[in-house]
């Protein structure tokens, strides 16, 4: 009974931008839900997310703050659209802004 | 029904700090030390052996930070006597002292004037003394809040913020409110949340500690023209979903729970206030986990993602990771899978419990994994070049 649950993402909070994978995720409808928040939401989803790692809840700009755990946690290098895989390919650190993760 | 109780026993010492274990230990002053230490350990198997990099021409509060770390180890309640064994008798002797203050066996040889061999035979007759007498001493009750708790992530991922961290956050908050002491640190760790534990801290003078603490380690980092990005978020990290170091902060912070923050505390200082206590740590696990249990804490927490496999050799450290694939691939490391947090098998609460039912069982006795495999590892902080 609990795995006909089992998101296929979770998102923090309410407001954040970005949603974490629970498992391997390939592109289409996803369901998943919030910690803080509504259990069942769905997304489009528009590239592979493999587990425990993030897509764009919402269309970012580029320069934009990316908002998880309700505070910023990373500003778009790129502009990301929602569905979009994120990391370290299209966002950086707010604190170190001119360097680029290795 | 949730937070069942369960009767805790422990060893406690004379001077009323309870622990978990009844190690004794030989602990080298320096480098030059380690060989000996170790062949003692050898000759008494009962015994464990500290060998360590340091305690050479080192100055200033680099070696105080040497000092505070040894002799705090071997005061740790964990510790039921200790032997420190040094090149020459003033350092050692030093160490000594401040382990004695703890009321616990202690006694100290050194090298010069002897040798390896003789001094062996005499730390062994020592040693052998010290493990006989720690077999008569026996577990007793004791209560939750008289056991100080650590906790300190590692390999984390984002699984760790979902479900790792919050776990452990849960049993943090009920151990602070039992009465108990919790430390936490990873200064580096708190980069783009600091103002979050900021908020935290009681009043005005543990806040101002604290910032003090996390911008004089801000200005070390951005006075080398340096920044972290290659090592925070780790490569690990960044395999398993992170993408910043504030999103990696994040889920740090999230692993403190609720509580206030009743303390900033220097490295390896022993805390003065029951509750939730910042310590100025390094994130390098055995580093930091090596400065919680100098400061007194008898049993660690560490959430990981990726699957970090530390261990120590006197602060048993509980592993738990909410990642599947870390839960399914290195299953002998991980005393806990809370990965049924991600699938919504249980609450949070209930993930807590679970966590708390293991951790009561480690202080009853149980073997940690990384204990079952060994893993001791004992990392003292440098703060700079030895003269």
């Amino acid at each position: 009974m609990a795995t006909e649950r089992a998101p296929s993402f979770l998102v923090h909070n309410e407001g954040d931008s970005v949603a974490v994978a629970t498992r391997d995720l390939t592109p289409g409808e996803v369901e998943g839900g919030y910690l803080v928040g509504p259990e069942s939401v769905v997304v489009e989803l528009r590239e592979p997310v493999p587990l425990g790692h993030k897509f764009a809840l919402t269309d970012i700009a580029e320069g934009e703050e990316v908002i998880e755990y309700k505070v910023r946690v990373a500003v778009a290098s790129k502009p990301i659209k929602a569905g979009d895989y994120v990391h370290v390919h299209n966002v950086r650190s707010i604190r170190w802004q001119t360097s680029v993760a290795s | 029904m949730a937070d069942q109780r369960r009767q805790l026993t422990g060893y406690r010492r004379p001077n009323g700090a309870v622990g978990i274990r009844n190690k004794v230990v030989v602990i080298p002053v320096d480098d030059l030390s380690n060989a000996v230490c170790e062949a003692v350990a050898k000759t008494i198997p009962d015994a464990l052996a500290l060998p360590h990099h340091f305690g050479r021409l080192q100055f200033g509060e680099d070696l105080e930070l040497t000092f505070r770390t040894l002799i705090g180890t071997g005061a740790n309640p964990n510790v039921a006597a200790a032997v420190v064994v040094g090149i020459e008798p003033n350092w050692t002797a030093r160490v000594v002292e401040g382990i004695a203050a703890s009321g616990k066996p202690v006694e100290g040889f050194s090298i010069e004037g002897n040798g390896d061999l003789r001094t062996h035979e005499r730390v062994a007759r020592r040693v052998a003394q010290f493990v006989q007498d720690a077999g008569e001493l026996h577990r007793e009750p004791v209560e939750r809040g008289e056991i100080m708790m650590s906790i300190k992530c590692g390999e984390s991922d984002t699984t760790s913020g979902l479900g790792s961290c919050p776990t452990t956050a849960e049993v943090v908050d009920r151990w602070v409110d039992a009465g108990g002491t919790v430390l936490f640190g990873e200064t580096s760790e708190m980069t783009g949340g600091e103002h979050l534990i900021a908020e935290r801290c009681v009043d005005d003078e543990v806040r101002k500690k604290f910032q003090a603490l996390f911008d004089n380690y801000l200005d070390r980092i951005e006075r080398e023209g340096a920044n972290l990005l290659g090592s925070q978020p780790t490569q690990g990290n960044i395999a398993g979903g992170l993408s910043t170091i504030e999103e990696k902060a994040m889920g740090n912070i999230a692993k403190t729970g609720s509580r206030p923050v009743v303390d900033a505390l220097g490295p390896a200082y022993a805390p003065t206030r029951s509750g939730l206590n910042f310590m100025d740590t390094s994130s390098a696990a055995a580093e930091c986990v090596t400065l919680m249990a100098a400061a007194g804490a008898a049993i660690h927490l560490f959430p990981t993602g990726q699957g970090n496999i530390i261990g120590h050799p006197i602060e048993p450290v509980v592993k738990l990771t909410a990642n599947p694939n870390t839960a399914d691939t290195m299953s002998e490391h991980m005393d806990l899978d809370c990965s049924g947090l991600l699938r919504r098998e249980y609450t949070l609460s209930q993930s807590g419990d679970l966590l708390m039912e293991v951790v009561e069982r480690t202080i009853n006795g149980r073997r940690t994994c990384a204990e079952a495999l060994g893993h001791r590892e004992f990392v003292i902080t440098k703060l700079y070049p030895s003269a």
